[in-house]
């Protein structure tokens, strides 16, 4: 065992790298919950997004394009999950399961031709002055745009639940939607487009593991990322800065648990392996012992009656 | 009768000259110019009209009242006002031009509020948010939280913009409904079944309120089951029975009586009190303490009372202040200390419902689908999931579904429930004759004991007073009641004994008979702050 080996300001910079995914992921869910819809189907639209990405990616040769059609595809997966919910009203933690499993098997059939091969590189942003500072210019100013764009979001979603006209129009809606229809909101579009929203950020999450992470493609490669995504949303108590937090303690301690694998820990691998999950579920759970609460309206039908 | 000849009906009024002798009298110093004026609106739902040719006029300054039972059709016609609803047929006029609102958002720019029956806030969200979410074009929220305050105090409806509406009692929330549309400046408000939960004081302050704006020339259109209510507040009445428009009246001149006949359309018995001797104590609650289930719920707070046989005790109180813990305290839903409740002298607090309905203590909840009745079972299956014990409905593990279903049909018959058979889901009832189904249920199983809470609650006047002549035949074949309820004229109409909860709290449980309005409102927490309008 050589715990030498690992190196702090490594350890930190692929923290924010293995984050991203989740982040990405999570931050979507979090927008659909507000909105008082339940999307269980977000590792089917990340895994479609992740292949979509891909395929685009390396056909085009622009891992910007791959990003933009794994939101897209993302998107189009979550259209159906839109279709399905709002307006055949069916249940929708049944549609959320059949999502995932769709998006799995559509997933490999798409990705048959691309097992094996290299997606473009990404480059990563190379900041001058700030990336020279010793430590923090390689933990936190030495990664690709996306890391960046993960980042802005939350503030994004967070300054728009709390201050915007549109941000209280959606938490209204799932809080309330008979109340928010009575008021003369338009309940199904709301909730229409942040089931859209929610499916576009899962892809880019998905993209982000086959572009950037691991990067190339093989089946099944989220492996449960977005189930986690959608328990951080919960343990996070639906707060955008708490699902930045999870998303980091959760690729913390994956990063560290590589690493304890690689310094040859004393430790059987399978238990590393399951740390991260148990611990960012502890802690999580430990936070979300405040008052708040799940959006009144989540997961319930609705019709707009009479 | 004086009083008859003030109710014209509807057709009269079309074909005499004018509409003047449907209007107030002429002494009186109003504007007449129509503001609001509706002809031929009509509304069909699949199977049902709602709406059949609904016909009048709202004038400026007016308190217009809208009379019906329920499903009469006074909901759908304030929703084509408010836009939530389009009309099949029709034509409505706002300041004489052309109004056809696609959406809320077009009926509140063109000066239209209203003020829902269930309230239409977002218990989560602070008073400032809620305001925020009802209005076209809302200030920054610092700006809202000032005018919010000064708004309120001119009106003398006290309001913390920054608190959170689930913390907030019922009369608070429909202060905060009152206070969104106020700040839109609407030139007609609409108020569905306002004062249902207010208390007396409350009420009067409301009243004074909308006595305010209706001077500053704002027509309120008002719709209440209170009909003495309306008696002292509105200019005119229109009502409606069966989606038609049957008849108007000057409610100052027409008595309650002779208005809740015009709603059902032919007379009914008002309930009998049969004389009867309370005898030993049945129920006695000391000390009950236990907290509420759900998070914006009203916890018990050391709770004394009594019940005789024989006896009904009225409990009145506004909605939210403890009635549902209650109901299932008793019920055996919400385990107390064993000693808190005796029923007979037996300790029964650690009982579950099985045990106590075993013991006699059976128990009617208020909401009819989902608690006291399973919605898409059949009404032989509801039946049977309270009464298998008491009427023998079960042999060897087995159900007996003939004693089942014959125990259904029984309750159907003895209670008058409209409906095709004992097959029908709970769902496809209408909310009075599942009302009569629960209740009878009950009733229908000699309870010694039955713990009702709300037993007539939306329930048309003629089904109401079927109910309530069950309760009181109930009493007076020895049975006790305890009897809670938000309408205090039904309280008064069949209680012994009255009293009130309040945030949790019972009031001093005093006779019925001696107590006046003003006494029942302070023992319902008064005014809870209100005050009357400062303008």
């Amino acid at each position: 065992m050589d715990m030498g080996s690992i190196s702090p300001e490594l350890l930190l910079a692929s923290l924010m790298v293995a984050a991203t995914p989740i982040l990405l992921a999570a931050l979507g869910e979090l927008v659909v919950e507000r909105a008082g819809v339940l999307n269980l189907g977000v590792e089917g639209m990340m895994i479609t997004g992740a292949i979509c990405g891909f395929a685009v990616a390396v056909n085009s040769g622009s891992p910007a394009f791959g990003f933009v059609a794994a939101a897209g595809g993302g998107a189009v997966l979550a259209l159906l999950f839109a279709a399905l919910t709002q307006v055949a009203l069916a249940n929708q933690v049944a549609s959320g399961l059949a999502l995932t499993l769709f998006g799995l098997g559509l997933s490999s059939l798409l990705g048959q031709g691309y097992v094996g091969i290299k997606p473009p590189p990404v480059a990563r942003l190379d900041i001058p002055l700030l990336g020279d500072i010793p430590f923090l210019g390689r933990v936190l100013f030495s990664h690709d745009l996306m890391v960046y764009f993960g980042l802005a979001l939350v503030g994004l979603i967070w300054w728009m639940l709390k201050y915007s006209r549109a941000g209280l129009i959606l938490r209204a809606v799932g809080e309330n939607h008979d109340a928010a229809h009575a008021l003369g909101y338009k309940v199904v579009r709301i909730r229409v487009a942040a089931i859209l929203f929610g499916g576009a950020c899962a892809g880019l999450g998905g993209a982000y593991i086959s572009l950037i992470r691991v990067p190339q493609w093989t089946e099944g490669m989220t492996a449960g990322a977005g189930w986690i995504a959608l328990a951080l949303v919960v343990f996070a108590s639906w707060k955008a800065g708490r699902v930045l937090l999870g998303a980091w303690l959760f690729g913390g301690v994956t990063v560290l648990q590589l690493n304890l694998q690689a310094a040859g820990f004393a430790i059987p691998v399978e238990y590393l392996s399951m740390s991260p999950y148990l611990i960012t579920i502890l802690v999580l759970v430990i936070m979300a012992g405040d008052k708040s609460r799940a959006p009144a309206s989540l997961g319930r039908i609705f019709h707009a009656s009479q | 009768m004086k009083a008859a000849s003030h109710c014209r009906r509807h057709r009269h009024c079309a074909t005499e000259e004018g509409e003047s002798t449907c209007r107030p009298p002429s002494g009186d110093n109003r504007v007449t110019t129509p503001l609001l004026s509706i002809s031929g609106l009509t509304k069909a739902y699949p199977g049902v009209v709602a709406n059949d040719a609904v016909s009048f006029d709202i004038i400026e300054g007016e308190v217009h009242a809208l009379l019906g039972e329920n499903g009469a059709g006074k909901s759908t016609l304030v929703k084509m006002i408010y836009g939530l609803v389009k009309p099949d047929s029709g034509a409505m006029t706002l300041h004489g031009a052309p109004y056809t609102p696609p959406d809320p958002h077009a009926a509140r720019k063109a000066g239209v509020a209203m003020v829902f029956q269930h309230f239409s806030l977002f218990e989560a969200m602070s008073v400032a948010e809620n305001v925020a979410l009802g209005m076209e074009e809302p200030p920054r929220l610092r700006d809202l939280a000032t005018r919010i305050r000064e708004v309120s105090e001119t009106y003398g409806l006290p309001l913390d913009p920054g608190r959170i509406v689930g913390d907030l009692s019922a009369g608070e929330r429909q202060r905060v409904e009152i206070i969104r549309c106020l700040l839109q400046e609407p030139r007609l408000l609409i108020m569905d079944e306002p004062t249902s939960v207010l208390t007396p004081q409350e009420v009067e302050i409301l009243f004074q309120t909308l006595r305010k704006l209706s001077a500053e020339g704002v027509a309120i259109l008002y719709i209440s089951h209170k009909l003495e209510e309306i008696r002292s507040l509105c200019d005119q009445a229109t009502i409606l029975r069966q989606g038609r428009n049957v008849g108007t009246c000057l409610p100052r001149e027409t008595s309650a009586r002779e208005m809740a006949e015009m709603m059902v359309g032919s007379s009914f018995a008002a309930p009998e009190r049969a004389p009867r001797a309370p005898g030993e104590v049945a129920l006695e609650i000391t000390g009950l303490s236990v907290a509420s289930p759900s998070a914006f719920g009203t916890a018990l707070k050391d709770i004394h009372l009594s019940v005789q046989a024989g006896e009904i005790l009225g409990l009145g109180g506004v909605a939210g202040n403890g009635q549902d813990e209650l109901l299932a305290a008793l019920s055996g839903e919400l385990p107390s200390d064993a000693e808190a409740i005796r029923l007979h002298g037996t300790a029964v607090g650690r009982f579950g419902p099985t045990a106590r309905r075993g013991l006699g203590l059976l128990a009617a909840p208020e909401e009819r689908l989902g608690h006291a009745a399973a919605p898409d079972m059949s009404l032989t299956e509801n039946a049977f999931l309270t009464g298998a014990q008491r009427e023998n409905l079960t042999a060897r593990g087995f159900i007996r579904w003939g004693a089942a279903r014959a125990f259904a049909r029984a309750i159907i018959e003895r209670f008058d429930v409209r409906t095709p058979g004992p097959d029908v889901a709970a769902r496809a009832l209408s909310g009075g004759n599942l009302q009569k189904f629960v209740i009878g249920r009950e009733v229908l199983q000699r309870p010694r004991v039955l713990v009702v809470n709300q037993p007539t609650w939306g329930v048309d006047a003629a089904a109401a007073a079927a109910i309530r002549q069950a309760l009181l035949d109930l009493a007076a074949n020895g049975a006790a009641i305890l009897c809670i309820s938000q309408d205090l004229d039904e309280l008064m109409e069949i209680s012994d004994r009255f009293g009130a909860l309040n945030e949790g709290r019972l009031s001093e449980i005093r006779p019925a008979q001696d107590l006046n309005v003003e006494e029942i409102g302070l023992m319902m927490g008064g005014a809870h702050g209100m005050e009357v309008a400062h303008v």
